[in-house]
């Protein structure tokens, strides 16, 4: 029942991003891009290449360059920085803060290798308190994405939306199973899986798992409902809602800390409207450290057989 | 009346404002304010290039960012007096519901304002941004920022600094309140910055000093000057020499008045060594 989702071929989402640029740089003259010294990591060439005069290299200063994006959108542009999701979001939190976020400033910050898929650099740069940096600032619109598909076509949804946007993806060679012409709508869940006993909702790397989860639960003989939460703020309350009432259970899962994420979002909803036990997939408030993405997502409890374990834990509590 | 006289006219009336203002709800920053009142003034009564009404894109019209936002006092009266909106709202400076918030903003949409400033450091880079997208759009008008000194302290200006004159941005006038006083005393005492024109310099930008900042002559010889460096492949700053709290007796020659509102006989005695010109709010 899963095999409708399948892997195309995978790809790294931060080239998503690069095609999605390539795209808007030929459709829209408004589009300019950023970079602080990480055009290859960016895959920021083929804009670059295309497009020289709208592409601003600005060298290893973060701070300047969020500056300059909030400066570029007095005068009608439409700027896209790029660099590591930790420089694009705790470096620069008050640059972000007041110069495009207080400033209501068009600008979408987009950051590639979150959380601990960056691998061997350690934690330093794997930055996993980024989402709830960010969805804390008001009027700011916050997406991480799962695929190579989805990050395009998110990349080019953004320059339509008006507004401050996080866009967070990551460095490794991922599936890629979202159709390609899949529209891709700011706010709106998507349902990938139905199911009745237990909602999974899952934002980015982690979605793939929560497939493969569901796959293992079905021969087990639970069915499990899978969201894809790309946008997690502003939040599709009502697609979750509507499955929770469903499913009476939740397992949220992310390559992020517990704290801040997708799933404090899900559970101050639930809170809220319709109070049902949840399990959180997240790092459990530490930092990361050197290893490969693979041994990092299951060191830490950040892949399909952690989701199937939770799911089995929430469902007693039901 | 001569364009001179007019400017001092208009800025004996901002004097006003600003501590009337900021007497009425017992905070903002006369001091800074009214060191700046002069070249403001000059600034957006001869200097500019600006359209009537407001856009935030500020196509076609020379555009200005006020990065020391602490002096909103000052920005205020000026945009009101010039035009933007109503001076009768200065009467709402930092008073609940107002657009006149304790520090400029966009959020409230107020006429004048294109980007919020407060935490200091940042309105270089964001003017910068502002130069490309000039550039971008084939207009050839300038951009202008006022950074405090002390605030010269914060990093971000340095990447600025350096990422303006490496591409060459010739479109940007900085201005310096070079007042030499930040809120724990003077800048040399708290953190030395010695030689701000070498500095600059060293940065490879074109640097005019204005000695007399609070001479509305200089100002103007002084800015026109700036003008006429732009369009040659450099970044132009301007250091502007300015007394704090210029124009009050009692607030001159000290750091006192960064950021406290004068009692209601001292509000008296300043307001007496400046008379009305335009008329109070």
């Amino acid at each position: 029942m899963i095999k409708k989702y399948i892997n195309t071929g995978s790809k790294d989402t931060r080239s998503g991003f690069g095609a999605g640029m390539t795209e808007l740089g030929q459709k829209n003259e408004h589009v300019v891009a950023l970079c602080a010294d990480l055009i290859g990591s960016l895959k920021f060439d083929d804009f670059k290449k295309n497009h020289p005069e709208r592409f601003f290299q600005i060298g290893i200063a973060e701070a300047n360059m969020i500056g300059i994006a909030a400066g570029l959108t007095v005068g009608g542009k439409i700027p896209f920085t790029g660099t590591f999701a930790n420089f694009s979001t705790g470096r620069v939190y008050d640059q972000i803060r007041q110069s495009v976020a207080y400033s209501d400033k068009n600008v979408k910050i987009c950051a590639s290798h979150a959380g601990l898929t960056l691998g061997e650099d350690g934690a330093t740069h794997q930055i996993l308190e980024d989402i709830g940096m960010m969805k804390m600032l008001p009027g700011m619109t916050v997406i991480n994405t799962c695929d190579y598909n989805q990050t395009k076509a998110a990349t080019i949804a953004l320059a339509e939306h008006h507004g401050p946007a996080y866009l967070r993806f990551g460095r490794p060679v991922v599936p890629n199973f979202t159709p390609a012409d899949e529209p891709f709508i700011i706010g709106k869940a998507i349902m990938l899986h139905e199911g009745t006993d237990v909602t999974i909702i899952a934002t980015g790397h982690l979605v793939w798992e929560a497939l493969i989860a569901a796959e293992t639960l079905e021969a087990k003989g639970i069915s499990a409902e899978v969201i894809n939460i790309h946008t997690i703020k502003p939040l599709d309350e009502e697609a979750i809602l509507k499955s929770v009432a469903k499913t009476g259970c939740v397992v949220t899962a992310e390559e992020h800390n517990i704290l801040g994420g997708l799933g404090e979002s899900v559970a101050r909803t639930l809170a809220l409207n319709n109070p049902k036990p949840q399990e959180f997939v997240a790092v459990q408030d530490s930092f990361g450290e050197s290893g490969t993405p693979e041994q990092l997502m299951d060191k830490y409890k950040l892949n399909h057989q952690a989701i199937v374990e939770a799911v089995e834990k929430v469902i007693i509590r039901r | 009346m001569s364009e001179i006289k007019r400017l001092e006219d208009f800025t004996t009336q901002v004097r006003r404002d600003i501590l009337r203002m900021v007497h009425a709800v017992n905070s903002g920053h006369p001091g800074g304010s009214l060191g700046c009142a002069e070249f403001l003034v000059t600034l957006y009564q001869s200097i500019m290039t600006r359209k009537e009404g407001f856009d935030m894109n500020g196509i076609g019209e020379d555009i200005f960012f006020l990065s020391n936002g602490h002096i909103s006092p000052v920005f205020y009266s000026v945009l009101a007096r010039s035009g933007y909106f109503s001076v009768s709202e200065l009467a709402t400076f930092r008073k609940l519901d107002t657009r006149l918030q304790g520090h400029p903003t966009t959020h409230e949409g107020l006429p004048g304002i294109r980007m919020a400033s407060g935490s200091l450091g940042q309105g270089l880079s964001v003017a910068l941004g502002a130069t490309q997208a000039k550039k971008l759009n084939q207009d050839q008008h300038l951009v202008y920022v006022l950074t405090g000194d002390g605030e010269l302290q914060e990093g971000q200006n340095w990447e600025a600094i350096m990422y303006a004159s490496a591409k060459k941005v010739d479109n940007l006038i900085a201005i310096v309140d070079y007042n030499g006083q930040q809120i724990d005393g003077a800048t040399k005492d708290v953190l030395n910055m010695g030689n701000l024109k070498a500095k600059f310099e060293a940065f490879d930008w074109d640097v005019v000093e204005i000695t007399e900042g609070n001479s509305i002559e200089a100002i103007l010889t002084g800015m026109n000057d700036a003008k006429s460096k732009t369009g040659h492949g450099k970044p132009v700053c301007v250091l502007l020499h300015t007394e704090m709290g210029n124009g009050v007796d009692f607030m001159m020659h000290t750091h006192a008045w960064h950021g406290k509102a004068p009692s209601d006989e001292q509000l008296a005695n300043a307001l007496a060594q400046n008379p009305e010109t335009l008329g109070d709010y």
